[in-house]
């Protein structure tokens, strides 16, 4: 036929994605958007052009083959579409949902200069739910090395490091101190945004690679990282995340009723507290919420409180909506469920009542100044511009911090200024022969992907380190196992 | 899973476990404590580490039945097993010969000071240790704790077995009498604050073991802030010993209950319906 030769016409839009009605799913802890259907899928992989520098690849901090996966969906080869995705993302469900696409590989779509870009994260998903749909194969493992190395953290950056060693033929063992494994993904970011199914059967298929995950296991408690190696572990990669919870310093920060983010997504996601009584966690979410700061994480925050059961959800956020850190998908999620925002604004102090319960919040508004160092105009404070937002619960989302823990127990580990541990970023390496970091621990606050990236990173390294290394290595380590055994006896004997 | 060894009643509504688990056994110290669920819906709930044994690989957990979890665990027999376990969790008692100290322990508090009172003991204090509860039947680990402490006095506050009165009656008495170097009081939140009331008087330096409302216990969360001295601390990483005279006791007390009326949907539904789980999880020999 003679279509056959002409150029496809450029449809302009992104297929949409099907999505719970706001108001019944503002009620429901179920996910969100739906994904495509295949036919869906398919029309939008066909909207992709092509085109041969790929520009969306170097969006993509892992360097995904963008191009090869949605060329093989627009065929409707979807097992070797996921294939190609896997050779470079351990975690495509996960990212499919949770990647900032549009500050990343869309951002970047020859297509999204003068339309829509193609909806590349949508298109992951669908691979990925097919393939674990469909039976995941487990790839082959190499040869056992005999080699061991203890991964302390399980959020993306442990997971994708320790995938990628037990396929090299390392025995990895994967410390967690929570009760569950995921980090972030588990007891941070929602069911309705990212099913808890979801993670634990990437999880599982990472077990299905030999990896064993113990729980319950605070590394700088049980153990420090100089008696894991002591013990045994040739290696050590530290993706223990940035989960101290910072709060503002303002009066009533303590009152019953204010949380840290972490707490209340905690008790709501690792905790189940939104099937309380089924479950014993108990949650309080007033009648009228108020979130502090504009990232991921006050949206899920603000959405989970109208979940609860609030019936006025407030985003207090110091910059104007421009600035809004969060996805913004998420922003648009959180609009149509009833999330409510005050822009340049920023509290005060915390109102409570004789029993200490919240009352409201005394908040000042702001107006953009000059840009600061980083080019964002920052906020200044209006005069006289006090005013009291009536909520009974506040929730602090305002970034988080490092655990001091494995530092504090680690006097040879490099931190910085802020407490992060001091890593190369390209190869993970840290200030201690042996011992390996990446994600959230090294950057502060980031993305999933990056983790991922940096787990990545450190297991080529550290691969490297343990094979090629080898007998110099082994000689080395022998000789700071015997220095520190010394030292252990030298204190026992006292 | 966490295979409970021994199980033993101690007095109506207090239970001691030993349980299995030789990770947190092996770094155990006076002071620390752990976090447990019993089942997979369960609540993470802080308990203090009463007693620790390195060889078997057990940790000795003393617990008063206040509520749903705690209800539930006092079910547990020898043999079943626990979830989740985690520790030791919390900074070590701070140990050193300060001279002459008085460790008090109100109710359930007598078992965390236990093993603190032995520290301090070993580390060449002469230990006067002054147990409390409201009645006879309340009074548990009399052996335990003469075995610990130089001289060991006890009160009810009904009078029903050897003094009556409160445990600060016995402390002023010390005070005064025989004077102190040091004093460490664990026990229910308005014991521990008479005891500071009263040490203050006197410029004794005196440390308390807090417990707030926790869920991680590593730092995560924020749920276990204390303010002591004017400034916020976490509980499970900062503490839970704290300075008694600095702590903000009212804040805290007020904290304490803000689950007050979930925690009885909780417990009502429990003792409606009975137990949900544990008998399905035995895992017999296994570890
Ligand atoms: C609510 C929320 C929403 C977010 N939304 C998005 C999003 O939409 N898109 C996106 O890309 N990113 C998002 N992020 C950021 C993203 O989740 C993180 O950047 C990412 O999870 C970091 O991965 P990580 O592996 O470095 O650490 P984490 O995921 O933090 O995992 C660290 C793990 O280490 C464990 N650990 C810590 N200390 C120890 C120890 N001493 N011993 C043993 N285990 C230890 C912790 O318990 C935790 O499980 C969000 C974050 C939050 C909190
Ligand atoms: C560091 C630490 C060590 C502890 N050590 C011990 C111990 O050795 N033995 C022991 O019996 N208990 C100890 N507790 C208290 C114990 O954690 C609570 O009794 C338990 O969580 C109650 O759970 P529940 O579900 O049975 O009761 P819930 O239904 O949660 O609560 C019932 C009642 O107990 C109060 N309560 C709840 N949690 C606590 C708490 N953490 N502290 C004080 N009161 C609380 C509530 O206000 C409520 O009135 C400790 C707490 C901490 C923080
Ligand atoms: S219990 Fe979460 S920070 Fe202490």
């Amino acid at each position: 036929m003679a279509a056959e030769n002409t150029k496809k016409a450029i449809i302009p839009k992104k297929n949409p994605m099907p999505a719970q009605d706001p108001v019944i799913r503002a009620g429901n802890f179920n996910e969100v958007a739906l994904g495509y259907s295949e036919e869906a899928v398919v029309a939008e992989a066909e909207r992709c052009i092509q085109c041969k520098n790929a520009p969306c690849r170097q969006g993509c901090p892992v360097d995904i083959d963008i191009p090869a996966f949605i060329k093989k969906v627009a065929e409707r080869d979807f097992a070797g579409g996921a294939q190609k995705l896997k050779e470079t993302n351990a975690l495509p469900a996960v990212c499919g949902r949770v990647c900032p696409q549009e500050s990343q590989c869309e951002k970047y779509c020859t297509l999204g200069k003068k339309y829509e870009p193609v909806g590349i994260g949508r298109i992951e998903r669908y691979l990925a739910d097919w393939e674990l749909a469909t039976g995941v194969k487990i790839p082959q493992t190499a040869a056992p090395t005999g080699k061991k190395v203890a991964i302390v953290g399980s959020g993306p950056a442990g997971l994708t490091c320790a995938a990628d060693l037990a396929k090299l033929g390392h025995q990895v063992t994967i410390f967690e101190a929570l009760h569950i494994a995921g980090g972030v993904l588990m007891y941070g970011i929602p069911e309705f945004r990212l099913p808890k199914s979801v993670v634990q059967a990437e999880i599982d298929n990472l077990k299905k690679l030999g990896v064993d995950i113990q729980v319950n296991a605070i590394v700088g408690k049980f153990s420090t990282i100089d008696e894991l190696m002591e013990s045994g572990y040739d290696a050590v990669f530290l993706g223990t995340g940035a989960g101290l919870p910072n709060f503002m310093r303002i009066p009533g920060e303590n009152a019953c009723g204010v949380y840290s983010a972490n707490e209340f997504l905690t008790r709501s996601n690792l905790m189940q507290a939104y099937r309380f009584p089924e479950t014993d966690t108990p949650i309080f979410a007033g009648k009228r919420v108020a979130v502090l700061g504009g990232g991921n994480v006050a949206m899920d925050a603000a959405r989970t409180a109208l979940r609860l059961g609030a019936e006025e959800s407030w985003i207090v956020y110091r910059r104007s909506r421009v600035e809004l850190p969060a996805r913004i998908e998420e922003v648009e999620h959180a609009e149509e469920e009833g999330v409510k925002f005050q822009f340049l604004t920023n509290p005060t102090r915390i109102l409570y009542n004789d029993d200490y319960w919240v009352t409201g919040m005394e908040c000042l508004r702001y107006e953009l100044g000059e840009p600061d160092a980083s080019g964002r105009r920052s906020p200044v404070p209006v005069k006289g511009s006090e005013f009291i937002l009536e909520v009974d619960t506040v929730v602090v989302a305002i970034g988080t911090g490092l655990n001091p823990l494995i530092s504090k127990t680690t006097p040879d580990l490099a931190v910085n200024k802020r407490g992060n541990i001091t890593a190369d970023l390209e190869t993970g390496a840290t200030s201690k022969p042996g011992v390996y970091a990446g994600g959230d621990v090294v950057t502060g606050s980031a993305t999933v992907i990056l983790a991922m990236g940096a787990g990545r990173a450190a297991a080529k390294s550290i691969n490297n380190y343990l094979l090629s290394n080898n007998k110099f290595l082994s000689g080395s380590l022998l000789e700071v196992r015997e220095a520190s055994q010394v030292r252990v006896n030298e204190a026992m004997s006292k | 899973m966490y295979r409970i060894v021994k199980k033993e009643v101690l007095a109506p509504t207090l239970n001691l476990i030993e349980i299995h688990a030789p990770l947190v056994a092996r770094k155990a110290l006076a002071g620390q404590f752990v976090i447990l669920r019993i089942h997979d819906e369960g609540e993470r709930i802080p308990v203090t580490i009463a007693d620790f044994d390195r060889k078997k690989g057990t940790i000795t957990c003393v617990f008063q039945e206040v509520g749903r979890t705690t209800k539930e665990l006092a079910t547990f027999t020898e043999g079943e097993c626990l979830k989740d376990f985690v520790g030791p969790l919390g900074v070590p008692s701070h140990i050193e010969n300060y001279g002459r100290v008085a460790c008090v322990g109100g109710g359930v508090g007598v078992a965390p000071v236990h093993p603190i009172a032995r520290a301090l003991k070993e580390a060449g204090n002469e230990v006067i240790s002054i147990i409390g509860a409201r009645n006879k039947d309340l009074i548990f680990w009399e052996d335990r704790m003469g075995a610990a402490s130089s001289e060991l006095r006890v009160t009810t506050d009904d009078g029903s077995y050897l003094r009556k009165g409160f445990v600060t009656d016995l402390l002023k008495e010390l005070i005064e009498e025989e004077g102190i170097d040091f004093c460490l009081a664990i026990g229910p939140l308005p014991m521990m604050r008479a005891v500071c009331d009263l040490t203050k008087n006197y410029g004794i330096k005196t440390v308390v073991s807090l417990n707030p409302l926790m869920v991680d216990g590593t730092g995560m969360c924020g749920c276990c802030r204390v303010t002591v001295g004017g400034e916020t601390k976490f509980a499970c990483v900062d503490g839970p010993e704290f300075d008694g005279h600095q702590v903000d006791f009212a804040e805290m007390a007020r904290r304490s209950v803000i689950y007050k009326h979930q925690e009885k949907v909780s417990l009502d539904l429990y003792e409606e319906k009975g137990t949900r789980h544990h008998h399905q999880c035995r895992c017999g020999g296994e570890e």
